[in-house]
């Protein structure tokens, strides 16, 4: 028999009873909607998250002091934590790979200028702080200053701070009280915008010896490191924490790779993607249940066809496969219409609620179809073999 | 040619063995045209069946065109079904979802003739039967004389040498019939076997050989020449 033949002998038992073969689509193509609609907002989420977590960049290591691993042997000497200081970070700085280090804390203080006070976020940071992140200086620029005990109280705006205190006015120059001392504004910084709920706009940046005097701090609450985009994170952290148990003594440090991070981030994402997937999948079920039931019925039905078919000269692999295609174009038709709708309402949505990240992976469309045509086969296995190996005379008397 | 030597047929019904066919020795010559007559279970559709290859001889010998064809596999069976013998029913069994055409078509399909030949043939033989403003036509459009001719030209489509026929006139009425009837006996001009089962004494009397069976034996075997 030539393919053609077979295409036209299925398509035509499949057209005769439209409506039924609409139906039983139907119930595959909302399984394979629901598997790409869910996979699609999934997959958003994930970008979307990682997009958020990878706005500083990802070359980027962060050490913070105290080990965050339990030790039995560590109990009670907690006080007993060296503090990061500026000259680790100064020493991190002469280390292979690396590019920029950023010594930083953080809190929160009272602004005053221009007769106006604000609380904001105030960064205590280091001198190659803006090229450390990604985050671009507007006007003005950083201090060039070593980072050190001596640091001079300078200031960076960020762009919220700025329209606040020195609305209309060019605040290059001008002088900014931060906690009761005076600091004179020698940039600006471009607006960033909120990053995992921290508005980066509404802050101001400062040395970091500058910041540890202002919140009485004995030391950084972070040195973040970042390193040449050709080497691996691996051998970065290796090399710090080398250097700084060096400095210290012992592992009284924790370092944390972005890459780490995002890799473990990344698998989380993963396996939510895929546990919405397979929530649809048991839609799919369902259909796969639709497809046996009309098939056996179709065998029910077409016995009498198929005792003539054998008289005719099929042999019982032709009828076996007559039957198969069927179903099997069936979930077929049915799994690329499910991909049309979820394609659709996923990017509809997206249109809608524009803040809902929606993107649909090709590689979970072509796996639907492929599932949906597995299911078709799976699920017509039974009835085609039972179409097959009927009895070519009982089946002819079948009325 | 077909030949029986010493077949037997018996079915398992529950636990009782019956036998359908006793030992039946029959030789049918290319051309011939014979009836087969009977009350029902005397066993003549179970005979039809096993010359038909749909079934298989208990016990014994069926010989086709000098083969021996009676332990054939399923596949050999059905290419032999599909090369040499035709099968018209008293119900039609056209696929009522192709046309008259396509219907005729459908041996030549499940064999594998390409597409070309098979509307030559189809053309020719709608012609022939008078169906030829038909073929585009569904079963249920057309009259059952119409659908037993498109049943026919389906039967003679792969020219097989024996042409069975299961009570061909039983669904029709008896003007039909005789049209019917006259159309098969036509056959035998191109060499074919007609074997026509049938328990109406007036349609099994057109033939010149008259087989009568009864309990799975043939009673008798005239030969009455016209």
């Amino acid at each position: 028999m030539y393919f053609r033949d077979f295409l036209t002998l299925t398509t035509s038992s499949f057209l005769n009873s439209r409506m039924r073969s609409f139906l039983t689509g139907l119930g595959i193509a909302i399984g394979i909607a629901a598997v790409i609609l869910l996979t699609s907002i999934g997959e958003g989420l994930h970008q979307f998250v990682l997009a958020e977590f990878s706005e500083f960049g990802t070359n980027l290591i962060t050490v913070q002091p105290g080990k965050t691993q339990t030790q039995g042997s560590n109990v009670g000497v907690i006080g007993s934590i060296r503090q990061l200081t500026l000259d680790d970070a100064e020493a991190l700085r002469h280390l292979p790979y690396v590019e920029n280090v950023n010594p930083g804390l953080m809190g929160n203080a009272e602004l005053k200028a221009n007769g106006k006070s604000r609380r904001t976020t105030v960064f205590g940071e280091g001198r190659n702080f803006s090229s450390a992140f990604t985050m671009k200086v507007q006007s003005g620029s950083f201090w060039t200053d070593e980072d050190n005990e001596q640091a001079r109280a300078l200031v960076v705006l960020g762009t919220k701070v700025r329209q606040e205190l020195f609305s209309g006015q060019n605040p290059l120059g001008q002088y900014l009280r931060i906690g009761g001392q005076r600091y004179r504004v020698i940039g600006v910084m471009e607006s960033k915008g909120q990053i995992l709920g921290m508005d980066m706009d509404d802050a101001v940046f400062i040395p970091a010896a500058r910041g540890m005097e202002l919140f009485n701090r004995p030391g950084l609450m972070e040195i973040n490191v970042s390193y040449r985009a050709d080497v691996d994170a691996k051998t970065v952290t290796r090399i710090i924490t080398e250097r700084l148990k060096e400095l210290h003594g012992r592992e009284d440090f924790t370092t944390i790779s972005q890459e780490q991070a995002l890799e473990v981030l990344s698998s989380v994402l993963n396996v939510i993607t895929f546990a919405v997937g397979a929530l649809g999948g048991i839609s799919l079920l369902v259909g796969a249940v639709g497809i046996l039931t009309i098939m056996t019925m179709a065998v029910t039905e077409r016995t009498a066809e198929i005792g003539l078919l054998r008289a005719l000269g099929a042999r019982e692999k032709q009828v076996l496969m007559l039957f198969l295609g069927e179903a099997i174009m069936l979930s077929a038709l049915g799994g690329v219409l499910g991909l049309v709708i979820g394609i659709g309402v996923a990017q509809g949505l997206h249109l809608l609620i524009p803040a809902l990240p929606v993107h649909t992976p090709w590689l979970y469309a072509a796996l639907a179809e492929l599932t949906a045509v597995t299911i078709g086969l799976a699920a017509g296995v039974a009835p085609a073999m039972r179409a097959a190996r009927l009895d070519p005379v009982e089946a002819l008397h079948a009325e | 040619m077909i030949e029986l030597q010493n077949v037997c047929r018996t079915f398992t019904v529950g636990d009782q063995q019956v036998a359908a066919l006793r030992d039946i020795n029959l030789r049918l010559d290319t051309s011939e045209y014979v009836s087969i007559m009977g009350p029902s279970g005397s066993g003549k559709s179970t005979l039809l069946n096993l010359l038909g290859l749909l079934d298989r001889p208990s016990s014994g010998t069926y010989l086709l065109d000098d083969g021996n064809v009676t332990d054939l596999s399923d596949e050999q069976q059905a290419q032999v079904r599909r090369e040499k013998i035709g099968f018209v029913f008293q119900s039609f069994h056209l696929v009522p979802r192709l046309t008259a055409a396509q219907n005729v078509e459908l041996p030549m399909i499940l064999a594998g003739i390409p597409a070309e030949e098979r509307k030559a043939r189809v053309q020719v033989l709608m012609q022939n039967y008078g169906l030829a403003a038909r073929a585009d036509h569904r079963p249920d459009q057309l009259s059952g004389g119409q659908r037993q001719r498109v049943a026919i030209a389906r039967a003679t489509v792969m020219n097989p040498s024996v042409l069975l026929a299961d009570e061909p006139t039983g669904n029709l009425d008896r003007h039909t019939g005789w049209e019917v009837l006259q159309l098969l006996e036509g056959l035998m001009e191109r060499g074919i076997t007609l074997v026509v089962v049938t328990h109406d004494a007036e349609i099994g009397a057109r033939a010149r050989r008259q087989i009568h069976m009864l309990d799975g034996r043939i009673l008798s075997d005239e030969q009455h020449e016209k």
